[in-house]
């Protein structure tokens, strides 16, 4: 227990969380800072490039085995699956109808690639290595959670997702960059890494810092606009839900065999929320919901919770499990 | 100068649904609009801009097509298949145009 308050007050007081903290208090508190939104997309470019740049050039040092296939099948087990608890976890706890339960479901299968950016970097920190391949791991799991959300809603009826839903979600921006970025990074190894690790590696943390910062305003601005809209259980459940999603990637990491840093990111992913690729995908598919319960949810509630204290917990737990 | 009488349709809807409607225009035959991005606004879910917006989800564009008269009809119908269950706008005013041909 003391290990966690430790690892937990580190984590708050380091200048990732810090920054998302003032951005947060500075849209709670309606000042006028902003990044601006063209800056904002230059550093997640940035950001999205260098881990999976670091991902792929992790694995061509450690060389592909069966593992990292597997994680993949894991990755997509845990993303159909945690929409399903999730879906369950929120009728119970609040009282959202079907459609808005299975809409806001589907973001807790899915990823937030900003908080596996900030697990990699709480793992550097405390010289914890992890698997490269996980980059492509959380690749793998943006998409199978809207198909499960979907069933939920639909079992079986046709006609929610179009040819060209499914290309915006498994070619969407941020999927592309980050397995490009791994593949190119698996392809010029250590070599490749060398040439430009004055620009992936060390404004890495600065970057993240001011990322966050934005994040942070944007959180802000959407819990003083849709806080109002989320009831007890539902903020409950937006916190509860990472812990449970993390103990499923606790076990697929232990089932798999992964490394203490591995077992974490998977963790970590299992427990974040998405809110870029699925709100986008629920906006086209289930347009009858509401955005701002399920935006709130994952952004305002689900985000801060794992930055700030989900993923010392989970580190701290995994590190128990582990007898590191 | 010699005026002609034309409709204005604006569609203010979703960003994320931009590619969708263009489509379904190009398909009923109405090749001539501007897109427009929207800064912000107010409607059934209070005010929003579009400063801080994380993702494709958010964010509203309007469409501005101007088509002749006799035209409206397909073009309303192939758009109100893609806007129909969504967050937006559809509002049709009369206007002038002085290149009758172009439209």
């Amino acid at each position: 227990m003391g290990e966690i308050l430790t690892l937990a007050a580190n984590n708050l007081l380091s200048p990732i969380v810090l920054c998302f903290a003032l951005g947060v208090s500075a849209a709670l508190a309606r000042s006028d800072l902003s990044v601006p939104e063209a800056a904002a997309k230059a550093l997640s470019i940035y950001l999205l490039f260098a881990i999976g740049f670091k991902g792929g050039v992790s694995v061509a040092a450690h060389g592909v085995d069966l593992t990292l296939g597997l994680s993949l099948v894991a990755g997509v087990i845990l993303s159909a699956l945690l929409p399903l608890i999730a879906f369950a976890l929120l009728r119970a706890l609040s009282g959202l109808d079907r459609l808005n339960a299975a809409a806001v479901a589907g973001h807790y299968g899915s990823i937030s690639i900003v908080t596996f950016v900030a697990a990699t970097s709480v793992l550097e920190s405390s010289g914890i290595a992890a698997e490269g391949y996980m980059v492509a791991v959380a690749a793998a799991m943006e998409a199978p959670a809207i198909l499960s959300a979907l069933w939920l809603i639909s079992r079986g009826e046709s006609g929610r997702m179009d040819a060209s839903l499914w290309r915006e979600i498994l070619l969407n921006g941020s999927i592309v960059l980050l397995v490009g970025a791994f593949f190119i990074g698996m392809i010029t190894g250590e070599e490749g890494l060398a040439e430009i690790s004055s620009f992936v590696v060390a404004p890495f943390k600065g970057v993240l810092c001011l990322f966050l910062l934005d994040m942070g305003l944007v959180a802000g601005r959407g819990l003083a606009k849709g806080g109002k809209l989320l009831g007890a259980g539902s903020i409950a459940f937006g916190v509860l839900m990472p812990p449970i999603g993390a103990a499923f990637g606790l076990l697929a990491g232990l089932v798999l065999g992964l490394s203490l840093g591995g077992t974490v990111l998977l963790m970590t992913l299992s427990a974040s929320a998405s809110y870029i690729a699925v709100p986008a995908a629920m906006r086209v598919a289930l347009p009858e919901a509401n955005p701002s319960i399920y935006l709130t949810l994952s952004l305002g509630v689900t985000f801060p919770f794992n930055l700030v204290l989900g993923i010392p917990l989970y580190l701290a737990v995994a590190s128990f499990v582990f007898g590191a | 100068m010699q005026t002609h009488k034309a409709k204005r349709v604006e569609i203010t809807i979703e960003k994320i649904m931009q590619s969708r409607l263009s489509d379904a225009l190009m398909k009923a035959d109405v090749h001539g609009f501007t897109i427009l991005p929207v800064y912000g606004g107010s409607g059934r879910s209070g005010l929003w801009d579009r400063t801080g917006q994380v993702g494709r989800a958010e964010g509203m564009v309007q469409f501005i097509c101007i088509v002749r008269e006799e035209r409206l009809d397909a073009l309303l119908t192939a758009a109100f298949k893609v806007v129909e269950k969504h967050i937006g706008v559809v509002n049709i005013t009369d206007c002038e145009v002085l290149r009758a041909e172009r439209f």
